[in-house]
């Protein structure tokens, strides 16, 4: 191969890498308060970059991301109070918003819409309302007979299921995309010899201070110590006058909130569709398996590797195949080296869990 | 201080604390002895708001505190080290003892650094130490970390439950020593222990709880000379261990 060829699949990996990278990171975080593998991860990039686009049609760029990311990090804090700390209490606001996520499904997609509005109002309700709460009922004998962690990581993959199906009717399937944040998409930049479109520097740019802010917020303030300290002893967290609740919705909004920003920078490139959330999931989880669950170096490492990796393999494989390259590290990682390639040994170690 | 009135507690179903009454006065050190299993852990972990009382009264500082959050006691000032310590494993000497001020850094950041400047005074292994990964300590380096993780948080009382299990001798002497210094500064010490016979030595009075009851109760002079207690909880020899 050509260097520039070479070049070009680097970079296009590293872009693709870091986008991996950000939602490992954003699996880390919780993991690191709760312990729960917060599966909903991918549907945040995309409900972030949906809500940035429908604004793009009428505010500037800018404000539009900023908003999108301020209102998926309330979403993500809602649906931790919901579903997650509301968890073991029987809950009318879950139940209400059970019933209103469910009643827009046939009420967009237009099941009735022969009937007069009414009727067609009614019927909706009766189809939403008896599943809302059965899925309560269930919920609630789900919840006292399976283990905490189990149930909560189950429980987000209940939410994922339930943000892809109102992202489709709030949005419809057709692919979207935010536009370029510097020129357009036949702009590109020369380096070495490698064109890249000037939205790969965006990409690259949110990315590193995604996670160096991460690191700086980890390290140094009290709010990032003391989520630390809930994920190493909640027990102790608490004696120390920490609310741990609060620092897990916290944790909730802060991998929303980071997830929304990833989705938007990379929509103009990948675009965005309803569904795309659980690939970028498994991706992401297989990422923060490989680098060490809770690792956020780890997480940028391996997330480049994968990236780099799928982008090579582009050269060599049938496109169906490269998807499930991911899938192969993630049950090699599982089966050889659980603790994953940079999971540290001590510190591991003295973990509770 | 505190008074506990018919305070019943514990796990599910199973009521473990049957009733039990107690006060703790300002400045005094008092101590709560009972043999594995009594109920003490129990006692101190519904006091400080880990585990929610079945029935009974906890006022602390006039205020009923029973039902409410761990965090709200402990900004109230009412603090316990758990047994086995606790500390955040993963994370620095030094992080550990500021996150015991988590409540206090906003408002009296120069208060609280002053009281982690003195922390590291009672016990200077801290400040060495104050970089290394608390899990990597060694149990009495991590008992005296634990205490000052509580100090940290400026407890009215101080709970302490069994620190010194696991420790050497010579180190257990150290942390009470360093609670009669801390009294006298004004803090209020309310110790469960096994190890009896050094926790009547610096408490003002005691209680000995069997079986989630309170059976007997008296200053430390009293429990030191009572025959039950000498022959249930400071062991035959009980001169040897005088020694
Ligand atoms: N988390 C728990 N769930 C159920 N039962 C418990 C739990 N913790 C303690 N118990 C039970 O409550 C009783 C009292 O336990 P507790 O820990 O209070 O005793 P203790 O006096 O502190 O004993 P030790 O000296 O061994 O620490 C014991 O019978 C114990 O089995
Ligand atoms: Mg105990």
């Amino acid at each position: 191969m050509e260097s520039n060829i070479v070049l070009q699949y680097i970079l296009s990996g590293i872009t693709q890498g870091s986008i991996y990278a950000i939602v490992a990171i954003g699996f880390n975080i919780i993991y690191n308060t709760t312990g729960i593998i917060n599966f909903a991860q991918g549907e945040f990039l995309v409900l972030g970059s949906m809500i940035a686009i429908s604004l793009a049609s009428f505010l500037p760029l800018a404000l539009a991301v900023l908003i999108a990311c301020l209102a998926t990090t309330l979403v993500g804090a809602a649906l931790e109070l919901v579903f997650i700390r509301g968890l073991k209490k029987w809950s009318p606001v879950r139940v209400v918003t059970l019933f209103l996520l469910i009643f827009i499904i046939p009420f967009r997609s237009g099941l009735f819409d022969g009937f007069p509005f009414l009727a067609n109002m009614v019927f909706c309700v009766l189809i939403a309302a008896p599943i809302a709460a059965g899925i309560e009922f269930l919920f609630k004998r789900f919840v006292k007979s399976t283990s905490n962690v189990l149930r909560m990581i189950i429980i987000t993959i209940g939410i994922s299921i339930l943000m892809r199906e109102v992202m489709l009717h709030v949005w419809d399937e057709k692919n979207r995309a935010l536009p370029f944040f510097t020129g357009n998409e036949v702009s590109s930049i020369d380096i070495f010899g490698a064109m890249i479109s000037p939205q790969v520097l965006w990409v690259l740019g949110v990315s590193a201070v995604i996670v160096v802010g991460l690191n700086l917020f980890f390290k140094f303030t009290l709010i990032g110590k003391a989520m630390l300290a809930c994920s190493d002893n909640k027990t102790a967290a608490s004696l120390c006058g920490i609310n741990v609740k609060w620092m897990v919705t916290l944790s909730f909004m802060i991998s929303a909130g980071i997830g929304a920003l990833a989705g938007c920078v990379t929509s103009p490139l990948t675009q965005t569709q309803y569904n795309m959330g659980s690939t970028l999931a498994i991706k992401g989880f297989a990422v923060a398996v490989l680098g060490g669950l809770g690792n956020s170096t780890g997480a940028v490492v391996a997330g480049l590797m994968l990236g780099v990796l799928e982008a090579f393999a582009i050269s060599i494989m049938p496109n169906a195949y490269i998807e499930a390259i991911s899938i192969v590290i993630l049950l090699v990682i599982l089966f050889f080296k659980p603790s994953g390639l940079f999971g540290s040994a001590e510190a591991s170690r003295l973990k509770e869990f | 201080m505190l008074k506990i009135l018919n305070l019943e507690s514990g796990y599910g179903k199973l009521r473990v604390l049957k009733g039990v009454s107690l006060h703790v006065s300002p400045g005094e050190i008092v101590t709560i002895i009972g043999a594995n299993g009594a109920g003490k852990s129990t006692l101190l972990n519904t006091i400080s708001g880990l585990i929610r009382p079945m029935s009974g009264e906890i006022v602390f500082d006039d205020k009923q505190t029973g039902g409410l959050g761990v965090e709200r006691i402990v900004g109230l000032g009412c603090t316990l080290v758990p047994e086995r310590r606790q500390i955040f494993n993963t994370l620095s000497v030094k992080d550990n003892l500021v996150l015991g001020g988590y409540l206090r850094w906003s408002k009296q950041g120069a208060e609280a650094k002053q009281d982690l400047d003195y922390i590291m005074g009672l016990f200077p292994i801290l400040k060495e130490r104050e970089k290394q990964l608390a899990g990597t300590l060694s149990g009495g380096e991590q008992q005296m970390l634990a205490l000052g993780r509580a100090l940290m948080t400026k407890p009215k009382i101080l709970m302490m439950d069994e620190p010194s299990l696991g420790i050497a001798p010579i180190i257990v002497k150290e942390i009470f020593r360093s609670l009669t210094k801390l009294r006298e500064g004004g803090l209020t010490v309310l110790l469960v222990e096994q190890n009896a016979r050094a926790s009547l030595g610096i408490a003002d009075r005691g209680y000995v709880i069997e079986t989630g009851n309170i059976i007997l109760e008296g200053t430390s002079e009293e429990l030191l000379n009572n025959q039950d207690v000498q022959r249930a909880y400071l062991g035959k020899d009980y001169e040897r261990i005088n020694e």
